[in-house]
């Protein structure tokens, strides 16, 4: 026996192109096999005689494998590398096996052979299309609770798996001249011809040997040589141009505007033992000069009764296995086809040794010349007869024929059936370049009518007939000079139906498959139109045809036409759904790629950020940055650090980094002009030296922002901002200076990342750093609270400014970057035995709450006005313009009945409210109550001993001493409403 | 991905580099303080969003950070011209004639006439 037998029974020795001697060994439901390298695994299973390989999606049908190639609907099985590297959905066509594969079937209950799932075939009678939709109606609880997920139990694809995917995935840019798209006979032949040119030229393949058709075509022969032969060499010659990519199992899912096209190279899907430092896919995203469309054509099934039966398979499929895999499908080969081309299969066959005991072909009068081939094989070839039904049932064991006029029936035994309906040209990616197609009226298909890109399609994808032609365009596609090569052989693409086949038209009631994967059926179909879906986009949605992971790239035409002619439309006035990307499924990985963990989004840290860590501090996320939240003690939560650090500050001091505020330098003659028409308060006659609270508005009057700004010269003023208001604020001061107010001389520069920014709040503030600051005089009188000075602080240059976000006296030193942490880790020395305690951003959010100060995203939320939020006060009174001065007086804006803020005291002291919890005036009203306001910052304040909160209530203001309501699940908790300020509300504090 | 031109550095950059900023040739009112309700509501609401073409505009933000105005047809995401801020409105028809859509556009190919291939059916 020759070494081929130990790869699989039905491997035919001298065939295919697969070495005998390398074996690789795989298990499937954990079934010991023996396959080739270079087998996919589906001619691997083939070669072991076995095709239930799946059960159907909703029927739980057997199923086995219908193609070769990329467009399989049926063959879909999970791969398992180990827990965390499982890929369910995997089409067994085009997976390669490798020593150690572990494959398993899916949807199938317990076992494959013995499903119990598959009663629901038996019931399908009951189970018509749009049979969920109409009886899972109630009560309307149900289906979220009950029947989806139980449906989704029984109907379904493979199961996600469980863990996170620890594989790499890669991303490249390219750009290129031309890339080609297919590396059949059409690509290669346009590869070549343009990189003779001298372009840079990208040719891709989904598939791992280049050919395409090549791969199986028999009688082909280009430049004296055989077709596939051709096609290595032209490959090898390709790989050697320096201008040249190559790029083979590589999918071109998805082309984008301006010639962008996305790429999913696979690298290790088909290694038993990738390299831990390789990636599983590449992804690559490529803009072209030009697009060569070399796609090809895809071979459609016949649609007849119990067409989905393992064994029945199509005709191109059927010559893969045999010719590139040297597998047989069968031992006895029935043929139906409505075209020539299924013929040079059953030649192939037969020639093989395989018994091909019938054709039969639809058509009255079949091209004279392969019906002649056939019959001098010994074929017998029924013209005008169609197969009426496939029987078996795990594998298909007969085919029953009868004249398509009517008349007697025969049965003819077999165990395997191939057919062609026919080929439907790959236009997805020219459809979905937003290229228009064309109906092709004569040969019933669509084609590339109106390119909306530069782009062109060649071959088969093109509706080119003959080796020749295509060959011919091609080269011209490539832009070569000279002649192209000379090529005889190979069948058409033309001919064949589309819709049901005789025995499953209208009026019968046979499981006549349209699309496999869905379970939709040529009756189904009918069923849409007759219950009203009269356009295609309703007839998929409602059938589910087209819609699988396959995207329908056998059943979209059939059900195009079954369509049709139920509606007694033609085709083109029907019309054809979307293509959409991708072509094929990608994995997640390779659209996340890169961006996962700590590459997903950048983290910024301060120049404190290490001394924060190494005192024990909790962060907290602020946007991008990382902030020190608190700083537990030995045996301290949170509440109790975050309450020993609140009372330091207005007993002592604290300090605390404040470096994430964003910062813009607003420099130029004309800068206090722009910054009175960018924020509301008046800007030309503050003081040099001064600073001044600024709240910044839209258009619309709602408040934007909020900052600090102080005068540091005549033309020269630093800005501050919120910490996560930082990027918008200076795009928003960018869109005016430069589009609403470019007449101003005004430049503005993000410094939020050059100065460090060190706040010390406190009574004792200015004893600790008065002693490190040089060159400022820091007296009560000379630098008052809202100055800032220029100066060093420990031998560095410093903007000092007096300023509190606590209500103490406050110091916000700030210093170059660098800086950051040597100037802290002397200010803390120096403070430390002062009473000097590090606080967080939790301590500040409690401070300034007792103090009324607001937090612009917290206390407002893009609906509140400067009246609304208590501070008409930082109006300009007497200017004519800025930013959202009209807004301000729009009716809704100055009505009564807006929600304004106020203070809550809890009538119990120790409870604290929740933040957002909902606020009622009267607390009996029945439900749903009206609302009248929202907590917006609540918190325990140890400095007041007690609970306090601000909160948005309609009319507030209007409202101070009156008591509301805030119904929580566990009871209503009684309110007073307050002023803001719940300390030292005179603000004698800020001088001291 | 998108391919736009800056007009400031004058090079086609890709999308990423850019931040859509809306319509473009709104014009704020001055005085602004002056300006109806109903003027006032068109400026700060009302937008075309036609199907077709639409003046836009961008901001070459991780690029030179200006802002310029586009023409972009929302059905083929073309751009048929980018201008800088402040000039005026180009004149639609003459974006549109044939000569003037060249360099901004890739040529729109039509496919030859299907052949005519004998059917054996």
């Amino acid at each position: 026996m020759s070494a081929s037998i130990h790869s699989g029974s039905n491997r035919i020795p001298g065939a295919g192109r697969l070495t005998p001697a390398k074996t690789v060994r795989f298990t499937f439901d954990g079934q010991s096999l023996t396959g080739l390298e270079g087998d996919t695994l589906a001619s691997a299973l083939l070669a072991n005689g076995i095709h239930l390989v799946g059960r159907s999606f909703k029927y739980h049908r057997p199923r086995g494998i219908l193609s070769a190639g990329s467009e399989e609907p049926n063959a879909l099985v999970d791969i398992e590398r180990d827990k965390s590297r499982k890929q369910p959905n995997v089409r067994a066509t085009v997976q390669e096996i490798y020593d150690g594969l572990r494959v398993k079937s899916q949807n199938r209950w317990p076992s494959l052979t013995f499903d119990v799932g598959a009663l629901g075939d038996v019931f399908s009678p009951m189970l018509p299309a749009g049979f969920y939709y109409k009886t899972f109606m109630w009560p309307k609880f149900a289906w979220k609770s009950i029947y989806e997920p139980r449906i989704r139990a029984a109907a379904g694809l493979g199961v996600t798996p469980g863990e996170p995917d620890t594989d790499r995935y890669s991303n490249r840019f390219a750009h290129c001249d031309v890339l080609v798209v297919g590396a059949g006979a059409a690509g290669l032949t346009a590869a070549l011809s343009a990189a003779s040119t001298g372009a840079n030229v990208i040719i891709c393949d989904e598939q791992a040997e280049p050919g395409g058709a090549l791969r199986y075509e028999s009688d082909v022969i280009i430049d004296g040589v055989p077709g596939f032969e051709w096609a290595v060499a032209a490959i090898a010659k390709l790989c050697a141009m320096d201008n040249v990519t190559v790029l083979t199992r590589t999918t071109a899912f998805g082309y984008y505007a301006q010639n962008f096209v996305g790429l999913v190279e696979r690298i290790s899907d088909h290694l038993s033992n990738p390299a831990s430092d390789m990636p599983r896919e590449r992804l690559w995203q490529i803009r072209a000069k030009k697009v060569v469309l070399a796609t090809g054509a895809i071979e459609r099934q016949m649609v007849f009764a119990n067409n989905d039966r393992p064994g029945v398979m199509l005709a191109s499929a059927a010559r893969i296995f045999l010719n590139q895999y040297g597998v047989a499908i069968g031992r006895k080969v029935g043929v139906y086809t409505s075209n020539d081309s299924a013929y040079a299969a059953a030649i192939d066959l037969k020639r093989a040794g395989i018994d091909v005991p019938v054709i039969v072909d639809t058509r009255d009068n079949p091209t004279p010349a392969v019906v002649d081939a056939a019959r001098s094989l010994d074929i017998e070839v029924l013209t005008g007869h169609a197969v009426f039904s496939a029987g078996g049932k795990r594998r298909v064991s007969s085919m029953s024929i009868q004249p398509t006029r009517g008349g007697s029936e025969r049965k003819v035994a077999v165990d395997a059936l191939i057919m062609s309906g026919g080929w439907t040209p790959s236009v997805h990616l020219f459809s979905q370049s937003r290229g228009k197609v064309a109906w092709d009226a004569a040969n019933e298909r669509f084609l590339p009518g109106t390119y909306a890109q530069d782009c062109v399609s060649i071959g088969a994808c093109n509706g080119t007939d003959g080796l020749q032609a295509t060959l011919d365009e091609a080269f011209g596609a490539g832009g070569g000079k000279g002649k192209t090569v000379v090529a005889t052989g190979g069948t058409d693409w033309i001919g064949g139906m589309i819709g049901s086949a005789p025995g499953a038209g209208a009026n019968t009631t046979v499981k006549a498959f349209v699309d496999f994967q869905n379970d939709v059926t040529a009756k189904d179909v009918r069923l849409a139109v007759r219950e009203g879906m009269h356009s295609i986009e309703h007839v998929k949605r409602f059938t589910t045809n087209g819609m699988a992971t396959d995207q329908g790239k056998t059943s979209n035409l059939h059900g195009l036409a079954i369509a049709a002619e139920a509606l007694n439309r033609p085709i083109p006035a029907v019309g054809l759904t979307t293509f959409r990307a991708p072509f094929t499924p990608v994995t997640f990985g390779a659209i996340v790629n890169h961006a996962r963990h700590d590459l997903f989004d950048p983290t910024r840290r301060t120049p404190m950020h290490g001394w924060h860590q190494t005192q024990g501090a909790a962060f907290e996320d602020v946007g991008q940055w990382k902030r020190a939240w608190y700083y537990p003690q030995a045996g301290e939560d949170m509440h109790t650090a975050v309450n020993r650090e609140c009372v330091a500050v207005r007993n002592q001091a604290g300090i605390f980094d404040a470096s994430t505020l964003g910062k813009i330098e607003v420099v130029g003659p004309d800068s206090a002009k722009f910054l009175e028409l960018l924020y509301t308060n008046p800007w030309e006659k503050l003081g040099i030296g001064r600073l001044r609270y600024g709240i910044m508005l839209r258009e619309d009057g709602f408040i934007y922002d909020d900052g600090v700004v102080g005068r540091l010269a005549e033309d020269r003023f630093h800005v501050t901002t919120t910490t996560g208001g930082a990027p918008r604020v200076m795009h928003h001061m960018e869109d005016y200076l430069q589009t609403e107010f470019p007449h101003l001389d005004v430049w503005l520069t993000s410094t939020t990342e050059q100065w460090a920014v060190i706040a010390v709040q406190g009574p004792r503030a200015r004893e600790i750093i008065a002693p490190l600051v040089e060159g400022i005089d820091m007296s009560n009188e000379a630098m008052p609270h809202m100055s800032v000075r220029e100066g060093t602080i420990c031998g560095v240059p410093t903007r000092l400014f007096r300023m509190s976000f606590t209500g103490e006296t406050g110091y916000e030193i700030n210093v170059p970057s660098d800086y950051g942490r040597a100037v802290w880790e002397a200010v803390y020395e120096r403070g430390k035995p002062l009473g000097l305690t590090p606080y967080g951003t939790e301590a500040m959010h409690i401070l300034r709450a007792e103090k009324g100060y607001i937090i612009v995203g917290q206390d407002t939320d893009g609906t509140v006005t400067p009246q609304d939020a208590g501070l008409t006060w930082a109006i300009g009174k007497n200017k004519t313009d800025y930013v959202g001065i009209r807004g301000l007086l729009r009716r809704d804006l100055v009505a009564n009945g807006r929600k304004q803020l106020v203070g809550l005291k809890t009538v119990d002291p120790t409870t604290v409210l929740e933040e957002g919890a909902q606020i009622v005036a009267n607390p009996n009203q029945p439900v749903p109550m009206t609302m009248i306001g929202h907590v917006t910052s609540s918190y325990w304040s140890e400095n007041c001993g007690r609970s306090i909160a601000l909160a948005l209530v309609i009319d507030g203001s209007k409202r101070l001493g009156e008591t509301l309501y805030v119904p929580m699940p566990n009871g209503v908790i009684e309110v007073e409403v307050t002023g803001t300020v719940f300390f030292d509300e005179k603000g004698e504090r800020l001088n001291g | 991905m998108l391919l736009i031109k800056c007009p400031y550095c004058e090079e086609e950059r890709p999308e990423l580099e850019f931040r859509n900023a809306g319509e473009a040739h709104l014009v704020r009112a001055n005085p602004i303080i002056e300006q109806s309700d109903d003027d006032f509501a068109g400026f700060l609401y009302f937008r075309q969003n036609p199907k077709g073409l639409q003046f836009e505009r961008w901001r070459h933000i991780h690029g030179c950070g200006r802002f310029f105005n586009a023409v972009r047809d929302s059905v083929s995401d073309k751009f048929l011209t980018v201008y800088k801020a402040g000039e005026p409105r180009p004149d639609v028809s003459t974006l549109l004639s044939p000569a003037a859509a060249e360099p901004a556009e890739p040529p729109v190919t039509k496919r030859p006439r299907a052949k005519k291939v004998e059917v054996s059916q």
